[in-house]
């Protein structure tokens, strides 16, 4: 059958893409759209590293299809920054190092922006549920932890 | 591959009704799309239902709740006075998956995914809650214990859809609770799954209660043993034993790398216990 014509908003700007009804939202981004910064890392929804924000939720975009996206606005890690300035979050992962391999960190990114959003004082618990959808295989998670709690602290002094 | 957003239901059911080959019902596609990445199925037709402004609610109606089939965990959980009156269904939707998935995750998609270790489903039984499925003929209210036969195995006939859940009226001094085991903390699947339901008098004795097991047999179970075994009493130790004792009496099931047999009717014996006094314990402060 014919693709589906939809129109979106990703990271604040109308987007109209065709896709066929097995393409998942991850797929539609990174291979039409050319957002390549979420990433595939296990397509079950398991392992985080396609986190973006669909309406306002933290959503796993491989478990969502690119043909439900109509009317819909979308956050992606490409919106993270302004310009050149990096999120607060982005600036303590790099000062923790917070990262190796970099695969899971967009969505790590994503995650913790949206908890951050909702709960400017987490505890160390509530940042790991949180982040228990996101798998790290490189960092034991205590460097990221600590990124998102530093970055919570800077962000209630403003 | 056909994908439709119906907005009513009479339209999704009139496409799932006339389609030929295989038709699914998308909700929240946290198992539908696993299964058909997995070419575990492939679709003709897929239904999303999420535009469907009944699958989507949560409003109160005779005294009760009515949650929409679509409506996402994330939802639940946030819904102001919900988790206070059904707080075992709120948590049992909420232990499904990570934050991602509970963002659109939704008991209707657990139920029909058709998994005996559905965690929501073992507190839609306790509770006591009807499925209302709309289908080729109409209407009609199904308790969730008789939606799902066995795995993958629906009572639902071609053309019929989960499009809400309602949830029955509390009397006071009433709640529930849902308890798993899994050997992580979080984003597994049960081994064992237990929700208790139930209903105390003034002095703390027991008046209703409703148990339900998950994942200890080829679909979750309503134990009538278990919830006769404690209602008259207060829910002491001899009481807690035979709920245990009944728990564990129906429990048939697999033995697999999640966990042995013995092991599983262990646990199931013990879930069962922690959840009624956990029950207990909230019904008393109501």
């Amino acid at each position: 059958m014919a693709k589906h014509h939809v129109e979106a908003i990703v990271n604040g700007d109308p987007v109209e893409f065709l896709c066929e009804t097995e393409e998942t939202l991850l797929d539609v981004l990174r291979d039409t759209l050319n957002l390549t910064g979420s990433k595939e890392g296990c397509a079950s929804g398991d392992c985080g590293a396609c986190s973006v924000m669909l309406d306002g939720r933290l959503v796993c975009s491989c478990l969502v299809l690119g043909a439900e996206m109509n009317g819909k606005k979308v956050e992606t890690i490409e919106g993270m920054a302004s310009g050149e300035k990096l999120h607060p979050l982005q600036q303590q992962f790099l000062k923790h190092a917070a990262l190796q391999c970099g695969i899971c960190t967009p969505g790590f990114l994503v995650a913790a922006k949206a908890l951050l959003e909702r709960n400017t004082n987490p505890s160390e618990t509530e940042v790991r549920y949180w982040l228990a959808g996101n798998l790290c295989r490189c960092t034991g998670y205590d460097k990221i932890v600590t990124a998102v709690m530093d970055t919570a602290a800077a962000m209630r002094k403003g | 591959m056909r994908y439709e957003a119906p907005e009513s239901l009479e339209g999704a059911v009139a496409l799932l009704a006339g389609a030929k080959g295989e038709a699914r019902v998308l909700a929240g596609g946290t198992d539908l799309l696993v299964q058909m990445r997995a070419d575990i199925l492939e679709p003709d037709l897929i239904v999303d239902i999420k535009k469907i402004p009944e699958t989507r609610a949560i409003t109160e109606e005779k005294g009760g709740w009515r949650i929409g089939a679509a409506v996402t965990g994330a939802e639940l959980k946030e819904h102001p006075r919900l988790k206070n009156v059904w707080p075992g269904v709120t948590e049992a939707a909420n232990l499904i998956g990570s934050t991602q998935v509970q963002g659109r995750a939704t008991m209707g998609g657990n139920l029909c995914n058709g998994s005996p270790a559905a965690d929501s489903v073992p507190a839609l039984i306790a509770a006591g809650a009807l499925a209302t499925l709309v289908g080729p003929n109409g209407k009609r209210d199904l308790p969730v214990e008789d939606v799902m036969l066995g795995p993958r195995k629906l009572a639902l006939q071609k053309g019929e859809i989960v499009a809400s859940f309602l949830l029955p009226p509390r009397p006071p001094r009433s709640s529930d609770a849902y308890l798993r085991f899994i050997p992580r903390t979080e984003m597994d699947i049960a081994v064992v799954g237990a929700g208790v339901s139930l209903t105390v008098d003034a002095a703390g004795t027991v008046t209703a209660a409703r148990v339900s097991l998950g994942a200890v047999a080829a679909r979750v179970l309503l134990v009538a043993a278990a919830a006769q075994a404690i209602i008259g009493s207060r829910l002491d130790k001899p009481a807690q034993d035979r709920l245990e004792a009944a728990a564990q009496a129906v429990c048939q099931p697999i033995d697999d790398k999640r966990g042995t047999v013995e092991f599983r009717i262990q646990v199931a014996g013990v879930l069962a216990r922690r959840a009624a006094l956990i029950a207990l314990d909230r019904a008393r402060s109501n």
